[in-house]
């Protein structure tokens, strides 16, 4: 903390030496405005999730009691969540690497219809999206009240982020010259799915996996028209508690939820985004 | 060669399937479900004749480019920020930044309730300095703020890939020519970031039009289409008009994104 | 050392390519690869010899009638896959996710040898390419040098009775270029493989082949040994793309050409030609006592080291391009007199 302190204060002098350092400073105070934005509400929310009583506010003291009440009401909701996302993940996985192949092997207006296509329930509103499944599967009783038909909901909207995930990373490599090495070995198609193509798309595997599993855990827009009272996901639940129960309840929930999907969004930022070093040259001068 | 090409069709044949059973198909039947209720073929143009649908087409549209507006400015003026300046802390910032990128409009929602509701943050400062609380959560003012709030994460990430992609050397160059830094902003930054602003401020309109969750938490009064739709859906059980809004509103949002495609000239990043 | 397979002979038949968007790469071909030769093709990018290696290795198929034949046996409908040759690519297609031995060992490890053979085998590859030390290092960890040797290796792994080498040389830089052209030569003459070796740079194709294929524009100029190539090419085309080729035009009439030069007198000289062309080795600066054949004036001279070349203006459309090993130092716009050897003389 105090290597911290003094490296920062370093750096700001040495930006307050130079000659635009108002700018810089201005700027900062603003980004800095932007994030505390940003994440004063979550961590009121989080701390309302945690206060005996919100109306008095945290002099009412910290308790666990909401969050067990939360745990106690919804653990399967919860629990049918992580198993949706997981579930939407291996479909996207089945779906989505082997069209990202074809799509990396074969660039023509087909293939470029094929990803516009593919981008449409992401373009369109969720509300619009599950309001078309309902009044073409809506009379289907057992596929209407499954899970598997919010399942197919989260498909569509997640589909694009694994096939473009993958997608990026295949056309970074010269695919078509490595393919031909291996079948120049004697490698079956097969074969050099298996030991060539799979393993140069890792990274983008598992980006687009990330991807998925976080958009499915937080998706509400189509999931709130397609559930039933017996299949809600955990924003539905969250929007339940809103609007039925006590604040420091539903703010417990959304503690639950924050806690779940934190590590997700931070290990997206990890792998997904990968910044440059390149503009620490600007920095030196 | 032919058995490529078979293989290729092969592949992409159970993402395709997929695609035109669940969405390609219940689209088509979207379309004509909205032209088979009371009012016909004339529910799509009653979008712009009748004066509640139109009037909420109208605040839609409003907030959305409001939202995208203000976003821009703000994801501009940090994006460029942080993406320039390297000093210990500034990936925490990007990290503050981008975390909101998956919350659900219902949270977001709440969190506009916490901020500006009746025992809101804003109200309780307000309330310190001038003796009376603002309370605006379940106004526009409300959902616009949890717009711009679930905006900046998506665009702040594009706004930044771009500008690392900025050659600095066009920067020197109208330096040395004697341009001030706002001239720099404004005459090479700017344009340089065109593309970017063009694909993420659509992106962000396109989200904006959409978005349910927020309006749905904070409810009452706020009369975007969104929230019409679902009203005429669930309350009034009018399927046929929802059906047809609900068409109206995605091809909307669809004509956007692919205006700023064409405009921004390569595929556009919905998030993250 | 048994490092390769048995070679076989390669025989392309009424060959041509035409591509989907319409493109005619390849014209009606025709030719003989003796097993065990080095066969190199020749000439400017979009001339066709890529794809007539691509077609021989199965990564394309020729047009409806063409056919490949691999010793007797007609392989035109069989993928790269099952043709058992060994091929290298301009970008050595080394694979990312594997290290150099699984690299050359992944062949083998298709072919389902068990992993004591395959073993032996990629350390009988290191050994032969001299890259022992590399075994374990990832791809990108090496030069452009070690790449192609590990590429080369790779290929030859698996005992292919054919070696394919699409432009190997093209992504280094010139030194190194000229050293792992000797390796290559010497590598390729140990292993009496048949080979195709695909180039644009005439030195390579020189010191490689046994014959040179020269193609242009999906068409063969001419097919020969270096040496035919060079002193006797078929065409214009050929011998102007190879070397340096000088030309004077004039009349020619009972044994003697006329040009604004001089005369040349050449029992041999067929009646009607306009052009004669001659290399730059067949013509000399006259000695002080010997009658000169042409003369001209210095134009440019650049001093080389162990030669100077001059450039003489005849009152040709090109100055004539002459090496003199003299220890003297040129003028420009000096007057000098020029020896020919006839018997390099051209009539094309």
């Amino acid at each position: 903390m105090h290597q911290l302190m003094y490296q920062l204060t370093r750096q700001l002098t040495h930006k307050l030496m130079h000659k635009r350092r108002w700018l810089f400073m201005l700027q900062l105070a603003f980004t800095l405005l932007i994030c505390a934005f940003l994440i004063v509400p979550v961590i009121l929310s989080m701390l309302a999730g945690l206060t005996v009583n919100y109306l008095v506010g945290i002099e009412s003291g910290l308790t666990l009691r909401w969050v067990v009440e939360v745990w106690d009401g919804y653990r399967e909701t919860i629990f049918a969540s992580i198993g949706l996302s997981l579930a939407c993940l291996a479909i996207t996985l089945v779906l989505g690497v082997p069209a990202a192949y074809a799509l990396a092997r074969r660039q023509n207006r087909f293939t470029r219809a094929i990803e516009e296509l593919l981008v449409m329930p992401v373009a369109v509103p969720g509300l619009a999206t599950a309001l078309a499944l309902i009044v073409t599967y809506g009379t289907a009783g057992g596929f209407r009240t499954s899970w598997s038909f919010i399942l197919v909901g989260h498909v569509l909207f997640t589909l694009p982020f694994m096939v473009r995930a993958v997608l990026a990373v295949l056309m970074a490599i010269d695919l078509k010259t490595l393919e031909e090495g291996a079948a120049s070995l004697g490698a079956s198609f097969g074969q050099r799915f298996r030991d060539i193509v799979l393993p140069n798309c890792r990274s983008g595997i598992l980006a687009g996996s990330l991807m998925v599993v976080t958009l499915s855990m937080g998706e509400f827009n189509m999931t709130w028209l397609l559930h039933t009272p017996f299949t809600k996901t955990l924003p539905v639940g969250l929007a339940d508690a809103y609007a039925s129960l006590r604040l420091e309840v539903g703010s417990a929930y959304t503690l639950i939820f924050f806690v779940m999907i934190m590590p997700l969004l931070l290990a997206l930022q990890f792998f997904a985004t990968p910044r440059s070093k390149k503009f620490s040259v600007k920095d030196v001068s | 060669m032919q058995s490529e090409n078979r293989r290729l069709l092969v592949l992409m044949l159970p993402a395709g399937v997929f695609f035109a059973a669940f969405f390609l198909l219940p689209m088509g039947r979207l379309f004509f479900i909205g032209g088979s209720g009371t009012l016909g073929w004339a529910a799509y143009a009653a979008i712009v004749t009748d004066r509640l649908y139109f009037g909420s087409l109208l605040s839609t549209l409003a907030v959305a480019t409001a939202t995208t507006l203000v976003t821009l400015v703000i994801s501009g003026i940090a994006g460029v920020f942080l993406q320039r300046h390297r000093f210990p802390g500034n990936a925490v910032l990007v990290a503050m930044l981008t975390l909101p990128l998956a919350f659900p409009g219902v949270v977001i929602g709440f969190m506009v309730i916490m901020l500006a509701g009746r025992q809101g943050l804003i109200g309780t400062v307000t309330e310190a300095i001038s003796g009376e609380r603002l309370v605006f959560a379940y106004s526009m003012a409300g959902l616009f703020m949890g717009y711009v709030y679930f905006s900046i994460p998506r665009t702040i990430l594009t706004v930044m890939a771009a500008t690392e992609k900025l050659d600095p050397k066009l920067e020197e160059a109208a330096r040395s020519l004697g341009a001030s830094p706002w001239q720099v902003v404004r005459d090479v930054i700017l344009p340089g970031l065109k593309p970017a602003f063009i694909s993420s401020g659509a992106i962000c309109f396109a989200t904006a039009v959409g978005a349910f969750g927020t309006a749905f938490t904070l409810a009452t009064r706020i009369n975007v289409l969104p929230m019409v739709i679902y009203t005429e859906f669930t309350l009034s059980a009018n399927i046929a008009m929802a059906a047809a809004l609900s068409f109206v509103l995605g091809a909307i949002t669809w004509v956007v994104l692919a205006l700023a495609r064409s405009a921004a000239g390569s595929t556009v990043a919905a998030a993250g | 050392m048994s490092a390769a397979g048995r070679p076989f002979s390669i025989q392309l038949k009424g060959c041509s390519k035409t591509f989907p968007d319409g493109t005619r790469a390849l014209e009606t071909l025709e030719l003989d690869i003796e097993a065990g030769e080095t066969l190199v093709f020749l000439g400017p990018s979009g001339c066709g010899k890529t794809t007539t290696l691509r077609i021989i290795a199965g990564l394309e198929s020729p047009d409806v009638g063409g056919q490949v034949f691999f010793d007797s046996e007609n392989v035109t409908a069989l993928p790269i896959e099952r043709r058992n040759v060994g091929m290298v690519f301009q970008s050595y297609a080394l694979f990312p996710n594997m290290s150099v031995a699984q690299n050359i060992g992944y062949g083998l490890r298709i072919k389902k040898h068990n992993a004591k053979a395959i073993n032996a085998r990629v350390s009988e590859m290191l050994e032969m390419m001299r890259i022992e030390a590399l075994a374990d290092r990832r791809v990108d960890q090496l030069s452009g040098g070690q790449r192609q040797r590990v590429a080369l290796a790779r290929a030859l792994a698996v005992r292919p009775r054919a070696l394919l080498l699409d432009e190997p040389l093209t992504a280094l830089d010139a030194k190194l270029r000229d050293t792992l052209r000797l390796e290559i030569d010497t590598l390729l003459r140990s292993l009496a493989i048949t080979t195709v070796y695909v180039t644009h740079d005439q030195a390579e194709a020189m010191a490689l082949g046994d014959r040179i294929v020269v193609m242009d524009q999906g068409r063969v100029a001419h097919v020969g040994t270096p040496r035919e190539i060079y002193q006797r090419p078929a065409n214009r085309f050929v011998a102007e793309f190879i070397g340096t080729m000088n030309k004077v035009s004039g009349h020619a009439s009972a044994g003697v050409f006329t040009c604004s030069a001089g005369t040349i007198s050449w029992p041999q000289l067929p009646a009607g030609a306009t052009e004669l062309l001659f290399r730059p080795e067949d013509i000399r600066l006259a000695g002080a006592d010997e009658p000169s054949t042409l003369s001209g004036r210095v134009a440019a001279a650049f001093f080389l080291g162990d030669r100077t070349r001059l450039f003489i203006e005849v009152g040709e459309a090109q100055p004539l391009v002459v090496e003199s090993p003299a220890r003297r130092s040129f003028e420009l716009g000096e007057q000098l007199g020029l020896a020919i050897d006839v018997n390099g003389l051209l009539v094309l």
